[in-house]
C-alpha cells in the first residue's frame, strides 16, 4: 500500500506585503486548511526606518518631526509622548493654556485616528461608502491640523515647554475656482468666517449626527454584526498578559485609560467617560471606538469653551529649553544668546532615564529615553501601541477564516510606520 | 435563398442585441461610478467629455492598449478560454429574453432551461480562471465562485420552478403573457417569497456586493482574475456587468410583467400610456434592479463565505420549496385573480 492515498496538505500563502487589506506593509504567512486559519505568521519590518537610531545623532528638537512619522493617522498624539519625556526628565511644566491646546489637538488627533480606522475596517468589510464618509470629516479635522501648524499630516507642534504657537485667529478660505464658483465658496467658507476655535465649535456641534449616520450604516446592520460578533475574541486577562493596550484591552471589559489612571497635561479637570466592551470581539472593540470619538468631541467642546476664555502664553518662559519671542530677541543680549544657543547645539538634558507615556489612539505610545547629559539622547526607545497587538494577531485569529483575518487585522487599529519604527 | 435571408435576419438581430448590449454595459459602468459617488458625497468621473461622459471609451482604448500579461506557470489555453467562456454564456442567455410583444431572437419553448444552463455554464469561465492562472488567490477565489454558483443556482432553480408552475409555461413570452392584467397580476405578488429568493439569487449568482467573495477585494484581492490584464480581464469585466443586466431583465420579465405597461387595467392612464412601446417600460423595470445592485453595493458590508452557504442553504431553499407547495395549491384551485 505505498502512495495510494494522496498527501493532503494545508495551503501555505503571503497575504501581503502588497495585500489591499495589510493595512501598509504586512507580510502574514497564512496556513489554512480549506479556509479556516491554522496559523498566522506575522513578518514586520518592511517599513523600519531606524526612528530610534536617527534620534541618537540628532539635537533633540529635531527627533518632534520623526515622532509625526511614526504612526502616520495620529501625528499630533506621537510628538506628545515624546515632549512629554523631555518636559518630564528636565522637570518643566507647559503653560496651562498650551495644556489645554495639547489636550486639545490629541482628541482631535483621536478622531482622526479612529475615523480613518473606521473607514478602512469597513472597507475590509466591504462596507465601502463608510470611507469616504469618514473621509469627508477628516478633511475638516486635517484642515485644523493645516491652520495651526501649517502643514496637513507631520505636523511639529508640540514643543518641550509649549506648544509652538497659539491657536490663529483666522481660518484660511476657499477661493474661487474653475471648479467652484462664488456661491458654492461662500458655502465652503460658512464655518471659516471666525477663528480656528469657531471652526472646531462648528465640526463638534455636527458631528455627533456624523458618527449617529456612520452607525445607522453599521451597529445594526446584520451582515456587519455577523462579521464582527463573535470573531477575535480575547479574554481580559489574556489581553493585559499579552500588553494589549487602548481600544484592543478596552474592548474585553477592561477599564483602563492612561488619561483617567495617571492623568498628564489636563485630563483630570476634564469630564469624559471610559467605553468599555462585554466580550471582547471585533464589535466591542468596533462599539468603543465609536463612543471614544463621542467622548473626544465633549472633550473638544470642553476644552474650546476654555480657550475661549483664557488667553496666555503657550510657550514656557524658561529659555533654556524654548527659544525666546523674536521680538525680544532684537533688543535683549541674553535672549539672542539663548537663541543661537537653542538653534545651534539645542539644549542638553540632565543626566538619567524617564518613561513618558500617553493614551494614544491605538493603545498606550510611550518613550523611554535615555540622557548621558548631551543635546542628544543616549538612547530612545518607543514602545508602540500597535506592536504587541499585532504579537496577538495569531491567538486572535487561529480557527476563524481568511475574511476573519481581515476583519480582525483591521480592527487592531494597526499602523506599520509605528510598528516597525 | 429564404434560408439565407433568415439566417442574415438573425444574424442582424444578433449583432444588434450584442451592440446595444456592451454599449449599455459600458455606460453602467459610468452610472455606477457616478451613482456610488453621489452616495458617496463626491462626484465621480467628470474630466473625460461632457460630465465625464467619455470616460467608459477612454477606459475601452486604455484597456485595449494594456499588455495581457501571462503568468509563466499559467495554462495558456485555459487561460485565454476563461473570459472567452463567462463573456460568451452571459452574452447567449440574451437570446430568449423578450424585449416585446414580438421582439425576442429565439422564442423556444425552453427558454426558462436555456438561462438556467446557460448560467451553469458561466461558473466554468471563473473555475477555469482560477485553475489555469495557477495562483492560489485565484484558486481560492474560483473555488468560492464554484461553490457559491452551485448552491444559489438551486435556490434560483425553485424559484424558477414556481414562475413555470404559475405560468404553466418554460416559455418567457407566455410567462410575460400570463401576467396581463396590471401591476396586481404581474407574480411579484403571489410569489412575493420567490421574488425576493431570486432577487438575492441573483445578485449572488453574478458576484456582486454583498456576495462578492469570489473577488472580495479586500481579501482575496481581485480573486479569480487577479492575474488578467488588459482585455482578458475586461472581457470578465464586461461579463460580469452582462449577467448583471440579463439577472435584472430576467426579474423583470419572470416577476414584474416583462414589457407589459404598469397601467394596465387603470382607467384612464392606460390609454394615455398605451403609445409607450413595451421595450421602454422592461427597459425601467430592468433600470430600476440595476440601480438596486449600485445601491446594495454602496450600502452593505460583504459576507463571510461560509455565511453566504448558510443563507442559500438554510433560508433561501427552504423559503422556496415552501413556497412552491404554496403555489402548487393555488394553481390547483385556481386562486383568483391570477391562476383563473
Amino acid at each position: 500500500m505505498k502512495g495510494t492515498l494522496p498527501e493532503i496538505r494545508n495551503y501555505t500563502f503571503n497575504f501581503g506585503p502588497q495585500h489591499p487589506a495589510a493595512h501598509g506593509v504586512l507580510r502574514l504567512i497564512l496556513e489554512v486548511d480549506g479556509e479556516t486559519v491554522v496559523s498566522a505568521d506575522p513578518h514586520i519590518g518592511l517599513l523600519h526606518r531606524a526612528t530610534e537610531k536617527l534620534a541618537e545623532s540628532k539635537p533633540y528638537n529635531h527627533t518632534i518631526g520623526y515622532m509625526d512619522r511614526l504612526d502616520y493617522v495620529s501625528m499630533m498624539c506621537n510628538e506628545h509622548a515624546y515632549v512629554l519625556a523631555i518636559e518630564k526628565i528636565v522637570g518643566i511644566e507647559p503653560p496651562i493654556r498650551a495644556q489645554y491646546i495639547r489636550v486639545m489637538f490629541d482628541e482631535i488627533t483621536r478622531i482622526l485616528n479612529h475615523l480613518l480606522w473606521l473607514g478602512a475596517h469597513g472597507l475590509d468589510i466591504g462596507a465601502m461608502t463608510l470611507f469616504l464618509y469618514a473621509f469627508r470629516e477628516r478633511e475638516d479635522l486635517l484642515d485644523c491640523y493645516e491652520a495651526v501648524s501649517g502643514t496637513r499630516m507631520h505636523a511639529t507642534y508640540y514643543r518641550p515647554g509649549g506648544v509652538y504657537r497659539d491657536l490663529p485667529e483666522h481660518m484660511p478660505k476657499y477661493k474661487v475656482s474653475k471648479w467652484h464658483d462664488a456661491k458654492q465658496v461662500a458655502e465652503m467658507n460658512d464655518n471659516r468666517e471666525g477663528s480656528l476655535l469657531d471652526f472646531i465649535w462648528s465640526f463638534t456641534e455636527r458631528f455627533p449626527q456624523r458618527v449617529d449616520e456612520y452607525e445607522a450604516l453599521l451597529t445594526d446592520n446584520r451582515i456587519w454584526k455577523q462579521r464582527t460578533v463573535g470573531i477575535g475574541i480575547i479574554e481580559p486577562d489574556q489581553a493585559i498578559a499579552m500588553g494589549f493596550t487602548g481600544p484592543m484591552l478596552r474592548g474585553s471589559g477592561v477599564e483602563w485609560d492612561l488619561r483617567k489612571k495617571q492623568p498628564y497635561e489636563v485630563y483630570d479637570r476634564l469630564d469624559f467617560s471610559i467605553p468599555v466592551g462585554v466580550t471582547g470581539d471585533c464589535y466591542d472593540r468596533y462599539l468603543v471606538r465609536v463612543e471614544e470619538m463621542r467622548q473626544s468631541n465633549h472633550i473638544i467642546r470642553q476644552c474650546v469653551t476654555w480657550l475661549r476664555q483664557n488667553p496666555g502664553p503657550v510657550m514656557t518662559d524658561n529659555h533654556k529649553i524654548a527659544p525666546p519671542s523674536r521680538v525680544t530677541m532684537k533688543e535683549d543680549m541674553e535672549a539672542l544668546i539663548h537663541h543661537f544657543k537653542l538653534m545651534t547645539e539645542g539644549y542638553c538634558l540632565p543626566e538619567g532615564e524617564v518613561y513618558a507615556a500617553i493614551e494614544h489612539p491605538k493603545g498606550e505610545f510611550g518613550v523611554y529615553l535615555i540622557s548621558d547629559g548631551a543635546n542628544k539622547p543616549y538612547r530612545l526607545k518607543i514602545r508602540a501601541a500597535g506592536f504587541p497587538h499585532l504579537a496577538g494577531l495569531e491567538t486572535l485569529i487561529k480557527g476563524h477564516m481568511i475574511s476573519d483575518v481581515v476583519a480582525v487585522l483591521s480592527s487592531l487599529d494597526i499602523v506599520f510606520g509605528e510598528v516597525d519604527r | 435563398m429564404e434560408g439565407l435571408l433568415l439566417i442574415g435576419g438573425i444574424i442582424v438581430k444578433i449583432i444588434v442585441i450584442i451592440l446595444v448590449l456592451l454599449l449599455s454595459v459600458a455606460y453602467i459602468t459610468f452610472i455606477e461610478r457616478k451613482v456610488i459617488g453621489y452616495m458617496q458625497s463626491r462626484i465621480g468621473p467628470n474630466r473625460i467629455g461632457l460630465f465625464g461622459l467619455l470616460q467608459p471609451i477612454a477606459d475601452v482604448i486604455k484597456l485595449l492598449n494594456k499588455e495581457i500579461i501571462f503568468p509563466q506557470a499559467s495554462n495558456r489555453y485555459l487561460f485565454v478560454i476563461a473570459p472567452i467562456i463567462s463573456l460568451g454564456t452571459s452574452l447567449a442567455a440574451w437570446a430568449v429574453i423578450p424585449f416585446d410583444k414580438t421582439a425576442v431572437l429565439a422564442n423556444i419553448n425552453a427558454g426558462v432551461l436555456f438561462i438556467l444552463a446557460l448560467s451553469s455554464l458561466g461558473v466554468y469561465g471563473i473555475l477555469i480562471a482560477g485553475w489555469a492562472s495557477n495562483s492560489k488567490y485565484a484558486m481560492f477565489g474560483a473555488l468560492r465562485a464554484a461553490a457559491q454558483s452551485i448552491s444559489y443556482e438551486i435556490a434560483m432553480g425553485f424559484a424558477l420552478i414556481g414562475v413555470m408552475m404559475a405560468a404553466g409555461s418554460l416559455n418567457f413570452q407566455t410567462i410575460v403573457k400570463a401576467q396581463a392584467g396590471g401591476v396586481w397580476h404581474w407574480y411579484w405578488l403571489p410569489l412575493l417569497p420567490l421574488f425576493i429568493v431570486y432577487w438575492i439569487a441573483g445578485i449572488a449568482e453574478t458576484n456582486r456586493a454583498p456576495f462578492d467573495v469570489a473577488e472580495g477585494e479586500s481579501e482575496l484581492v481581485a480573486g479569480f482574475h487577479v492575474e488578467y490584464s488588459g482585455m482578458t480581464f475586461a472581457l470578465f469585466f464586461l461579463a460580469e456587468y452582462a449577467n448583471m443586466v440579463l439577472i435584472s431583465a430576467l426579474l423583470a420579465v419572470m416577476f414584474l410583467g416583462g414589457w407589459l405597461s404598469p397601467f394596465q387595467g387603470i382607467p384612464y392612464l392606460e390609454s394615455v400610456f398605451a403609445f409607450v412601446p413595451g421595450f421602454v417600460w422592461l427597459l425601467v423595470k430592468l433600470s430600476f434592479f440595476l440601480f438596486c445592485y449600485l445601491w446594495f453595493r454602496a450600502t452593505f458590508p460583504r459576507y463571510r463565505y461560509d455565511q453566504i452557504m448558510r443563507l442559500g442553504w438554510k433560508v433561501l431553499l427552504p423559503v422556496t420549496i415552501v413556497w412552491i407547495g404554496v403555489i402548487a395549491l393555488a394553481v390547483q384551485y385556481h386562486l383568483a385573480p391570477w391562476f383563473t
